[in-house]
């Protein structure tokens, strides 16, 4: 039964993990997300399943891996740099087609950051990180109600793309309070029977099956290789189309068009209404799916009503860099944005924004 | 009559990719010949490595996937995880195991885990050409000890096994070689003891199994054998590290 409560956002990440039939939990200690191998410490037995607390995020991920060839639903969550030492297994998951629901809670950075919300590991998750060719499905929620939506879907997701999803919050939404509606749990599969049905590729022994399932990424003919990444970029063309999310609010025909995604893109949404007031048209694009980056709104901005394209972000330029892709020159571009784990506040952005309209005119 | 030799179910009837005088085919016939006389062959899964075992699921007859370099037993604790009643095992050369993937083996053996891993020690990596690897030889040559390895700039070779035992979650260990028949069927007993560890549930088990290089070793396949039992074996002595059968109450 769905039902409403008060939680703090790591939590919440977990209990939509479990209620989406994750009962496999792989994770190691790091701010602001230790809440999450906490909890899952103690609820995971208590709901059937099975929390390991790992060595290391390259423990982590690699036992989730083995999780995941295995058959099992599995949810591993960090932050940044151990987000960083995951990639290589996240790159290897990618190749051997392994199903792995990855939550980066992120902190500011470089090096060890700060705890405080950022968005710099924005190409950090958008761009690979790992080695060769591959995409990950990324998706930023800015509510916890939609953290919990998208964290409940994730494992299907994950399931029929055949390769790892990963959800980027921060901080802010980590710690942050606020009621939410729980969904209803679904049933999780763990006999070997149930395994077999729904992932008849996963390692469960030769036993009652007709065939040997192997789970491979050392292709030893180039040729062999190519057609296995042309195989993967076919997902990923589907991918692109079916798992594109995104929201578009404020004016009809906006003068200034704010972008924004996760905890900004609530603040942007104060903003646009302030503007909107004071009878300025403002409208935002919040890109919900990271990868797929959303285009099909920049596409429909016209350059006669829109003057100008702002990227609210907190990093340095790199939801810009998407931006600046999607609006292909056809409108200006600029950079409203803080970092090191500066939020800033909702009149600051409005002076900003205001500054640079007049600077257009 | 009672035959000789026999091939084992547990091995596809095909070649393998292995050089002449290595030690990979010999160990994947010891171990997948135990698999199948346990009866086991079809609820087994194993993890293979990265070096020149990555392709050891094209003649293992059983479920497998590859991992990471050194990565192996952290992804055969998640499919234990999964699957408690499997038996489970990583297959691992020195390279993999004994230095990128030290944390990993380590920790497999800390928390217990109920997996068995074969660690295949040639004392050099062999999938890149021949550099030096962790378990090599003081004064052995490798393409970056060129002159022999020395201590004093390149560190003195690891005992896995040793350091192994001394963690209290590793129920079973025990080094052994491939370079004579006797040493093969008391690789094979092990190999047995370390299954049954495992399938009593006691924690951590882990065969090592002294092995041959010849191609980078720059050896024939016979000289390697001779050579493994002059140096190797001195070095990495054989036996039993670690045994807590008898031990349960
Ligand atoms: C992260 C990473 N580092 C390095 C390599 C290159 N590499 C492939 S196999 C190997 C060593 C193999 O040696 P060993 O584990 O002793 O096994 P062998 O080939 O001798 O059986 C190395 C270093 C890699 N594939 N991945």
């Amino acid at each position: 039964m769905s039902e409403k409560v008060l939680m703090k956002g790591n939590e919440a990440f977990c209990e939509a993990a479990i209620r989406g039939g994750c009962r496999f939990y792989v994770g190691y200690p790091i701010t602001p997300q230790s809440e999450i191998p906490e909890y899952m410490s103690h609820e995971m037995p208590k709901r059937g399943g099975t929390f390991v607390q790992s060595e290391s995020e390259l423990g982590s991920i690699n036992i989730s891996y083995g999780i995941a060839c295995a058959g099992g639903n599995v949810f591993v969550s960090s932050a940044s740099p151990g987000i960083a030492l995951m990639q290589e297994g996240m790159s290897f998951a990618c190749s051997a087609e392994v199903p792995i629901v990855i939550l980066n809670v992120s902190r500011s950075g470089p090096g060890i950051g700060g705890i405080q919300p950022a968005q710099a590991d924005y190409f950090q998750v958008t761009r690979g990180g790992g080695n060769g060719d591959y995409k990950i499905p990324v998706f930023a929620p800015s509510t916890m109600q939609e953290a919990i939506d998208i964290i409940y879907n994730s494992f299907e997701i994950a399931d029929q793309l055949r390769n790892p999803v990963i959800i980027l919050a921060d901080g802010m939404m980590g710690q942050m309070m606020e009621p939410v509606v729980l969904p209803e749990e679904k049933q999780p599969y763990k006999t070997e029977a149930e395994i077999t049905k729904y992932k008849p590729w996963a390692l469960t022994g030769t036993k009652n099956k007709d065939h040997r399932n192997r789970i491979v990424s050392y292709w030893a003919k180039p040729e062999e290789l190519e057609h296995h990444i042309i195989h993967l970029f076919e997902k990923y063309a589907k991918a692109e189309k079916e798992l594109v999310r995104y929201e578009t609010i404020g004016a009809e025909d906006p003068e200034i068009v704010f972008v924004a995604f996760g905890t900004m893109a609530r603040i942007v949404a104060e903003v646009i209404e302030i503007l909107n007031n004071e009878g300025i048209k403002a409208g935002m694009i919040r890109p919900i799916s990271l990868w797929p980056f959303p285009k099909a709104p920049f596409e429909a901005l016209s350059p006669e009503k829109t003057k100008v394209v702002i990227s609210t972000e907190l990093s340095m330029g790199q939801l810009l860099a998407d931006v600046e892709n999607s609006v292909q020159g056809r409108i200006p571009t600029r950079l409203i944005n803080r970092v090191g784990g500066i939020v800033p506040t909702t009149n600051e952005i409005l002076e900003r924004a205001k500054k640079i309209l007049g600077e257009l005119k | 009559m009672k035959p000789l030799y026999e091939p084992t179910e547990g091995l596809l009837p095909v070649d393998t990719s292995y050089c002449a005088g290595c030690g990979h085919g010999v160990a994947h016939k010891i171990i997948m010949s135990c698999i199948e006389e346990k009866g086991r062959l079809g609820d087994t899964i194993g993890v293979s490595p990265i070096g020149c075992s990555v392709v050891a699921h094209q003649f293992m007859n059983v479920e497998m996937c590859e991992s990471a370099h050194g990565r192996a037993p952290a992804v055969a604790t998640g499919i234990k995880r999964v699957h408690p009643n499997h038996l489970v095992f990583s297959y691992q050369g020195d390279g993999d195991l004994a230095s990128i993937g030290v944390t990993e083996v380590v920790h497999a053996a800390v928390r217990g885990e109920k997996i068995t891993t074969f660690f295949i020690n040639n004392a050099i990596y062999g999938m890149t050409g021949g550099q030096m690897s962790p378990t090599t030889l003081i004064g052995q040559r490798s393409t970056t000890s060129i002159d022999g390895r020395k201590p004093e700039i390149n560190g003195i070779p690891i005992r896995m096994s040793e350091l192994l035992a001394t963690i209290d979650g590793a129920a079973y260990i025990e080094r052994v070689a491939l370079n004579t028949p006797a040493n093969i069927r008391k690789a094979k007993k092990a190999v047995m003891n370390a299954l049954e560890v495992q399938e009593k549930g006691l924690g951590f088990s882990l065969v090592e199994f002294i092995s041959t290089c010849p191609t980078n070793w720059g050896l024939t396949p016979v000289d390697s054998l001779k050579w493994a039992a002059e140096n190797m074996i001195p070095y990495y002595p054989l036996g039993v590290f670690k045994d807590t059968r008898g031990d349960e109450k």
